[in-house]
């Protein structure tokens, strides 16, 4: 990003145009045509979760006749009901729905409690891994640091089978403990993610604080973890939308009603779906309560999170 | 990096002394080989999940696929029956097959689409809202993408078939069809991944410095040429780091077919880690099941070298 000094105009130019779309600033329709393009991309993108609105405030019995009207066809708000349980059987079978009982209450309460647990967990003892890692020195620490890299590289799923039966010979299947302990005490992403903000983090602070006697702890704890509270913002945010989304884990450990998270209730409510014709209302109406979380922190934090990704992209 | 002055106990001796010596010597005291009793306590948890979770399972995971093991009793060592096994297994064969195709057709769906997307924002659209919106498949759970794609491309009343026949031409049975099956799981990995990685390339494209856009208009090259000439093999780390994550993430497609057609239909979308689970947790074939995955690990680490290898991914041509 380095400019030569002559020239100056560029220079100022540079934040709001780069050199490929100037040089072609004359062929207006080119412009055009790109955007048409890249408005076709984001039509792509948003327009599915508005379909998934649509269909959760419709009735499952005018879906098939009104099949393609933009609007919800024959409104209501019976899908959200049967999905927090405040049907009865027979109101949900006479609407569509497969009668069996569904509580995402208790879903939306599992899957908070693990991703908010793990989430705190890892962020938290990733963070002081990667203090060691960024400024203590010690004997060992590039090569216990690749060691933990490495496992970046091992497939979850080869993990996931002796981690099934180490909690299994706990005792901990189908309990939250169970569920969050291998995610609990690092990830090796976020280890990665902290280690590269302490190695950019300004020393001197901590060097007054040293020079005054105070012990690392100290210095971790009421300087360190302060100064660092936006990027740990960062990677918690990013470190709980990936828990909430996690699938595989809580499928294998977390199977009954009580522990389930969102995604396996998911994919039970899916399962479960009535002879004939499934209860599409009722199933969008649970797809979208799941998203809602994760699309309110998008909301309130949009810009930091896609202005994080390309961080271990490039650079 | 290294001007040290070596001090036995930096952190723990620093008292008064020290105070008024060290002034005005910025890092000294930083720079010593003396912090490993904090540094134990800074990363025990850290070393404890690591051991436990990652460091025991794996070399566990290894040792299972040498073994018959069934969850009740003990596992019992086979040598390499496990891997025999497999070599004879047409399910097996097919998946390796099946999950090939898949991955073959997202990476070329994925890398085309989002490189055209990074492209056209690079030349039209910066702002965060067309990066947001771009991004918000992505941070949808694989389940969610899929039970959303699994109405939309309903073959009754799903609106893509609908549109499809408004165009006139006849339906697709997406998931119900063996030929349909594996490019739909692609397609909807492709429309959760395509924006994400777009702003992988977008980054890149940004790392770009001007003045080499500058010489080449100078030596009136035109805007197709620069591309193949220029944009693309600049970007070439970013691109072959693209590869390698989509690659990898791909061989390990399980969510998606799972809430959708669960191998079906007959064995059509029965990937690699779809295969394992079922062997593993339904069929309680712990060892085989290993094995499996110790063959998955295998094939990504292959994928992996290869990429970086022969793409030289670490090397950039702009030094």
């Amino acid at each position: 990003m380095t400019t030569t000094a002559t020239r100056p105009a560029d220079n100022r130019r540079r934040p709001f145009l780069n050199r490929p779309s100037a040089r072609n600033r004359p062929f207006n329709w080119r412009r055009t045509i790109a955007w048409v393009l890249l408005g076709v991309a984001i039509a792509v993108s948003i327009l599915p979760f508005y379909w998934v609105l649509r269909t959760a405030l419709s009735t499952n019995g005018s879906l098939a006749a009104n099949s393609a009207s933009l609007l919800p066809a024959d409104f209501n708000l019976g899908a959200f009901k049967r999905v927090f349980g405040f049907q009865t059987a027979q109101e949900a079978i006479a609407e569509g729905g497969s009668g069996a009982s569904i509580n995402f209450w208790q879903y939306l309460w599992n899957s908070l409690l693990f991703s908010s647990i793990t989430t705190a967990g890892a962020v938290f003892f990733s963070s002081m891994a990667a203090y060691a890692f960024a400024r203590l020195r010690w004997k060992g620490r590039d090569g216990v640091f690749s060691l933990f890299l490495g496992t970046m590289l091992v497939p979850p799923i080869f993990t996931a089978l002796p981690n099934f039966l180490l909690v299994k010979n706990l005792g901990l299947l189908n309990s939250m403990l169970g569920m969050v302990l291998p995610y609990l005490f690092m990830t090796p992403f976020a280890i990665f993610f902290m280690r590269q903000f302490f190695l950019n983090m300004s020393r001197e602070v901590e060097e007054a604080a040293m020079l005054d006697g105070a012990k690392h702890w100290r210095i971790f704890f009421q300087i360190v973890m302060p100064n660092a509270a936006a990027p740990i913002a960062t990677l918690a945010l990013l470190t709980f939308m990936g828990q909430w989304n996690e699938y595989f884990w809580p499928l294998l450990v977390g199977t009954t009603e009580e522990t389930r998270v969102l995604t396996v209730g998911l994919g039970v409510f899916k399962s479960q779906a009535p002879q004939g014709a499934p209860d599409w209302s009722g199933l969008m109406a649970a797809t979208l309560v799941s998203a809602t979380p994760v699309l309110i922190l998008f909301a309130i934090f949009g810009k930091k999170i896609v202005n994080s990704i390309g961080f271990n992209g490039t650079k | 990096m290294t001007t040290l002055t070596k001090q036995p106990d930096p952190g723990l001796s620093a008292g008064g002394p020290q105070k008024s010596r060290k002034r005005g010597k910025p890092a000294a005291d930083f720079r010593g080989t003396g912090d490993l009793k904090t540094a134990l306590f800074f990363i025990a948890p850290a070393m404890l999940g690591f051991v436990l979770f990652y460091l025991v399972p794996t070399i566990r995971g290894i040792y299972l696929s040498f073994t018959e093991y069934s969850i009740l009793g003990d596992p019992e060592w086979i040598g390499t029956r496990n891997y025999e096994r497999i070599a004879k297994d047409p399910l097996f064969w097919n998946a390796l097959g099946v999950t090939s195709q898949y991955v073959i057709i997202n990476i070329a769906l994925q890398t085309i689409l989002a490189l055209g997307i990074a492209l056209l924002m690079h030349r039209v659209a910066k702002s965060t809202l067309v990066r947001g919106a771009l991004l918000m498949p992505y941070l949808m759970a694989n389940v969610i993408a899929a039970l959303l794609w699994f109405w939309m491309l309903d073959y009754q009343i799903g609106i893509v078939n609908q549109l499809i026949e408004w165009l006139g031409l006849p339906r697709v049975a997406f998931f119900g069809s063996e030929q349909w099956a594996i490019p739909t799981q692609a397609l909807i990995n492709t429309w959760r991944h395509m924006g994400y990685t777009a702003l992988l390339i977008f980054a890149g494209l940004q790392a770009i410095p001007n003045n080499v856009y500058e010489a080449a208009s100078i030596d009136g090259s035109k805007a197709v040429s620069t591309f193949w000439r220029i944009t693309l093999p600049l970007l070439r780390p970013v691109l072959v780091l693209v590869l390698v994550v989509t690659v990898i993430g791909s061989f390990q497609v399980f969510d998606t077919v799972a809430v959708t057609t669960a191998g079906g239909p007959v064995n059509a979308t029965r990937v690699l880690q779809f295969y394992i689970y079922q062997r593993a947790f339904n069929e309680q074939d712990f060892g085989y099941g290993s094995a499996l995955a110790v063959i998955l690990f295998l094939i990504l680490a292959l994928v992996a070298f290869i990429q970086m290898k022969f793409l030289r991914g670490n090397q950039s041509d702009l030094d």
